[in-house]
């Protein structure tokens, strides 16, 4: 399971515009580069990023081979709500890795 | 020919004097982070943007994994490592009885693995090794290196400052002369830095990963042309040992974020 940093205020005022970051570890390689084999080291990458708030969809991204390793993506939000928002990382061969935070709303 | 002698003469006796490198003052000495672009510097200062902490993440999860025939983790001897290895990294490379030399702290864990724990080192640059330094490193963060030049460590030190002030390579320089004569001057268009090992392992952009100390004095080492010195050489812990004693006082900032 790849490890993942995720801040998120723990409280917000209602209707705040709140800024999440993520990051999560992973090798994002791109499949040109060649090992020291020889033999090309094959594609793995990440290529969806899902944000939902309280299971509403507020944020995705695509990735491609040019993002560089460990994806730091960050963006807005605004705090409608106490909930969870959960963030969701798919990588080429499907497997997702889903990881979870609290926001209090005032 | 009199004339050809005069100026030989004068070459002579001005050699000495252009050949020392002229130590950094001490005052004057400053974080590498203070060369690099703020952007990079911010991602440095920010615990969640900093990928130096999913190495730190991974050295916390080894800490208390048992390992070895001896099935015991480093928590198990050495505890909690925010109490226990709480300034350990402002002491190293420290000198071992064991091998006569002085170690740093990466080949320190794997000596411990090695006669504690009884499990196989772990290689050179490998991920659990990185992690684990990175680790222990991370809980001296913001403690002034504190390396003595003690009389067992002294010829190392010198041996070190030999190391860095010989030119050498295909290029014929010398370490000091970008980091103690040129620092803060453009090399490529990038600053010079005064190479004060404070943040190491470092999370290095162009790497896209963390690699420790001796990856990076490699790296310099074949920009120089120079042949590198292999993982774990004593030439490269005393250089290690030099640069450390050299940053003395200043605060340690691992996991440091480097272009």
């Amino acid at each position: 399971m790849p490890r993942a940093l995720i801040h998120v205020p723990a409280t917000a005022k209602k209707g705040e515009t709140v800024e999440i970051k993520t990051l999560i570890a992973h090798v994002m390689e791109t499949g040109y580069r060649i090992g020291v084999t020889g033999a090309p080291i094959p594609r793995d990458i990440i290529e969806d990023f899902v944000c939902t708030y309280n299971g509403e969809e507020v944020f995705r991204a695509k990735l491609y081979p040019a993002i560089a390793a460990n994806p730091y993506i960050t963006f807005f939000t605004t705090a409608t709500a106490s909930g969870t928002l959960a963030f969701s990382w798919t990588d080429q061969h499907g497997a997702t890795q889903v990881q979870t935070a609290e926001i209090k709303v005032e | 020919m009199r004339r050809t002698g005069a100026i030989f003469a004068a070459l002579v006796a001005a050699a000495p004097v252009a050949a020392r490198a002229a130590d950094i003052p001490f005052d004057q000495r400053r974080s590498d982070s203070e060369f690099v672009s703020a952007d990079t510097r911010a991602m440095q200062n920010d615990d969640t943007a900093n990928p130096g902490m999913l190495a730190v993440l991974d050295g916390e999860t080894l800490w208390n994994t048992k390992a070895g025939d001896s099935n015991k983790s480093c928590a198990d001897c050495h505890g909690d490592a925010k109490v226990g290895m709480k300034g350990v990294a402002t002491r190293y490379p420290a000198f071992a009885a064991e091998f006569g030399r002085p170690i740093d702290l990466e080949e320190q864990i794997n000596l411990s693995r090695s006669t504690d724990q009884k499990a196989a080192p772990f290689a050179f640059e490998s991920k659990d090794l990185l992690a684990l330094t990175a680790y222990v490193a991370y809980q001296s963060r913001g403690m002034p290196i504190a390396l003595q030049e003690t009389a067992k460590l002294k010829p190392f030190i010198e041996d070190g400052r030999a190391i860095f002030e010989r030119r050498q390579g295909q290029l014929n320089l010398s370490c000091a002369q970008c980091h103690d004569d040129n620092w803060g001057k453009t090399l490529a268009g990038n600053l010079i830095p005064q190479a004060m090992p404070t943040g190491y392992p470092i999370y290095r952009l162009e790497w896209q990963e963390v690699g420790s100390l001796q990856r990076r004095l490699r790296n310099c080492l074949s920009g120089m042309r120079a042949a590198p010195y292999n993982f774990g050489a004593l030439s490269l812990v005393e250089l290690e040992l030099y640069l450390m004693w050299r940053a003395r006082g200043l605060p340690i900032e691992a996991p440091a974020v480097r272009p």
